[in-house]
């Protein structure tokens, strides 16, 4: 490249830039001037844009524009609207008998997923983001409900909670701790019986009469439980603390005593419904 | 720093002249034909049932639905709209290989519209002469009027450009209705204003300029011709020395070219084709029609500017017939572009006729693996979609192979069946069971295939997935 000669092309009557590329020179072709105008008014349009809107960086925060948007406004807006749309929905959810909500309805759908996202922030803690539960945490995806399966039972039970001290009419029951009544040989005898209730096998004449005399009561002759006093069926497949002899033996004679706080004193009403709904709908709901 | 060159010029003001001819005829065909199929395929009417658009030519974004008479989008079929770009582009690599810019001076809407502003101009301001003596003429009430007659008609035309953009994209009749009674959405609006102004601006002033400065495709072009392509050329061999004094001395020394300017006068981009090929033709052939004119009235042969190959010039220059159309056309270049566009084509078509008009994908929720019933049966949950494109809605039954101890329940429902709502994709949770003891609810993972059924015709499309029993 030289910059040594400018001249004026021959053919288009152009002067060159003097630039030459083995030999290939460059035309200097003058720009056209509305290019230019162009130019000015794209700068000038930036420069009103950014007085206009957010911009310019300070130390701690943004210059605002004169406009004042910002993208929070906007989603706050948005919520607003939502809100808003939503609002009969809520109403119908404040008002509705449970027990008579349609399953497929509209109403159904937009507490599923109300309470899809009620879930995830205040249940998933204890209860899996999966709702699979944990030891001692109840699993809610499967047909076994300690105190009742039915979507009203299910609201009342995270309305109030279970054994906490903050509601009064929070589900409370408490097993008693049978190792200070039993003696060790008794406890075996009994969880074998429990065993047989399910698994079948045979049967343990000392454990069925231990079992009836103490465990009926509660637990029912044939294990099944009885949700409204919240005591587990002992005669299926799920275990909340495990299902095997040195666990079941634990647990006949501590006793178990599993906490729940009354959602009703955190959350909204209409929290408290979507979420029970959306519980509901998870595969076990009765 | 040399000052003989300014850095900036000026737009040189260009008036064509108005011709006649065969091209001419041609490019008043094609102006016709695509401005009406511009302006009137957002009205055409096509009956596709009651729950879908009945218009023929329908881009719905907001319901992610692109219309074509018989041909209905969905989002997961783009890649037939990128299969179409595709074959656009290809097109317009065969097209210029083989006839050079056909498109730019034949059918870009930016040369379409511009002619159509010009004829509008020389309708109220008259022909060439009469526009430059009013370009030159000093502000009058008459110059005055002239220029707001112009501008008004430009106006229209350019708000019936923008107006029936907005129509490819909503229900052609409502939108018309919505936007007169300013009921319409600002973005139709703002739209329609966008378009009103790039056409009144492009049409009316910018012009030629759009295509030298601000359009790539012209320096692309460069790439796609070589020497065969057939493009609009002067034929300098025969025409020159050019000169006007035909019966004058030395008349017998001179070519055909009797320096009449016709060909420039005529010119949209304001160039003299004589000089040879430049980055500025578009190849509108208006400047053969008026060069053949003039070889008509002064008895010479038709064609000293003619649709010429440049590898031509030098057999015609030593008195040898050039080579036929098709010789220069067929060429392995072109021959490759076309495979490529057929093949694409062919491609697509096909697709279009495999297109399943039902469809599942199946997702596994993992979260847990599987559930333990209180009877002690296995589990498993799966989220499906399930895709009706028809216009009605339809029942599917959900089955599963693979495995003949699994039952199949749809969440909801005692039952297999769920009804899918027309051209609708429906999130439905599926539930898989083993009964207690059985070889899946005791086994590891299995591979499992979920099939729906559209009971009211048979059709059937499958997903493949997993089955988690206990002992996985």
């Amino acid at each position: 490249m030289s910059d040594d000669e400018k001249r004026v092309d021959d053919v288009t009557g152009i002067e060159t830039t003097g630039h030459s590329y083995d030999g290939i020179e460059e035309l200097n072709t003058p720009l056209p001037k509305w290019w230019l105008w162009t130019f000015y008014l794209t700068c000038i349009w930036g420069v009103i844009y950014t007085i206009a809107y957010p911009a310019w960086p300070l130390i701690n925060s943004a210059t605002a524009g004169l406009l004042g948007y910002s993208t929070r406004a906007e989603v706050a807006a948005d919520i607003a609207a939502h809100e808003e749309q939503n609002a009969p929905l809520v109403e119908e959810l404040l008002e509705i008998e449970l027990a008579s909500l349609d399953l497929g309805g509209d109403l159904a759908r937009y507490s599923t997923q109300r309470g899809a996202a009620v879930f995830r922030a205040h249940c998933s803690q204890c209860h899996g983001a999966g709702a699979a539960g944990a030891v001692g945490y109840p699993n809610l995806l499967d047909d076994d409900w300690l105190w009742g399966g039915a979507l009203e039972s299910i609201a009342y039970t995270v309305r109030h909670g279970i054994r906490n001290e903050t509601d009064w009419d929070a589900h409370y029951s408490e097993m008693p701790a049978y190792g200070e009544i039993l003696t060790e040989e008794e406890i075996v005898a009994v969880v074998e019986h429990v065993e047989t209730l399910f698994a079948g096998g045979p049967a343990n004449a000392l454990g069925a009469q231990i079992f009836e005399e103490n465990c009926a009561a509660c637990h029912g002759e044939a294990g099944l439980g009885d949700p409204e006093i919240g005591a587990p069926n002992i005669a299926d497949a799920i275990w909340l603390y495990g299902g095997d002899r040195d666990t079941l033996i634990e647990t006949v004679t501590h006793a178990r005593f599993g906490v729940m706080p009354a959602w009703g004193q955190r959350i909204s009403e209409e929290d408290v419904r979507a979420v029970a709904i959306y519980v509901h709908g998870l595969g076990g709901g009765e | 720093m040399s000052t003989s060159t300014p850095l900036y010029a000026d737009r040189e003001p260009i008036f064509p002249r108005r011709v006649k001819g065969v091209f001419r005829t041609l490019k008043w065909w094609i102006m016709g034909i695509t401005l009406s199929i511009y302006y009137l395929t957002p009205w055409i009417r096509w009956d596709r049932g009651p729950n879908l658009p009945d218009q023929a030519v329908l881009l719905d974004l907001a319901n992610r639905r692109f219309y074509f008479f018989w041909i209905e989008i969905w989002p997961h079929e783009f890649y037939f709209v990128a299969g179409l770009l595709i074959m656009a582009g290809i097109g317009l690599f065969l097209f210029t290989s083989a006839l050079g810019r056909v498109w730019c001076g034949y059918t870009c809407p930016q040369t379409v519209w511009t002619d159509l502003f010009i004829l509008t101009e020389r309708w109220v301001e008259g022909d060439r002469n009469a526009r430059v003596r009013l370009w030159n003429a000093d502000w009058s009430f008459r110059k005055l009027r002239l220029r707001m007659t112009k501008w008004t008609i430009w106006l229209l035309i350019a708000v019936a450009t923008g107006g029936a953009w907005v129509f490819y994209f909503a229900d052609a009749p409502t939108l018309a209705r919505d936007l007169v009674t300013l009921q319409a959405h600002p973005v139709a609006y703002s739209s329609v204003g966008i378009l009103t102004a790039t056409t009144f601006i492009f049409g009316g002033f910018m012009r030629e300029q759009v295509c030298i400065y601000m359009c790539p495709w012209p320096r692309i072009q460069a790439a796609m011709m070589d020497p065969e392509t057939i493009t609009v050329g002067y034929r300098e061999w025969r025409g020159e020395p050019r000169g006007k004094h035909r019966k004058a001395e030395g008349a017998d020394q001179l070519g055909d070219c009797i320096d009449c300017n016709a060909c420039v006068a005529v010119c949209p981009m304001g160039i003299d084709i004589r000089d040879g090929q430049q980055l500025e033709c578009i190849t509108c052939a208006l400047c053969i029609d008026a060069c053949d004119d003039v070889m008509d009235k002064i008895g010479k042969d038709r064609g000293l500017i003619d649709y010429l190959a440049l590898s031509d010039e030098t057999a015609e220059r030593s008195g040898a017939a050039p080579r036929a159309v098709w010789q220069h056309v067929l060429r392995p270049r072109t021959v490759l572009y076309s495979v490529a566009w057929g093949l694409m084509g062919v491609a697509l078509i096909y697709g279009l006729f495999i297109r399943p008009e039902i469809d599942m994908t199946v997702a596994a929720v993992r979260n847990p693996t599987f559930v333990t019933l209180s009877d002690g049966s296995i589990r498993n949950t799966y989220d499906v979609r399930l895709r009706n494109k028809h216009g009605e809605e339809r029942p599917f039954r959900v089955a599963l192979t693979g495995a003949p101890d699994l039952r199949v329940q749809v969440e909801g429902t005692p039952y297999d069946t769920v009804n899918v709502p027309a051209d609708n994709t429906m999130l439905q949770r599926v539930h898989v069971v083993a009964p207690r003891g059985s070889v899946s609810a005791l086994g590891d993972r299995i591979e499992v295939r979920l099939w729906v059924e559209d009971i009211s015709n048979g059709e059937r499309a499958h997903a493949d997935t997993t089955f988690n029993g206990q002992g996985g």
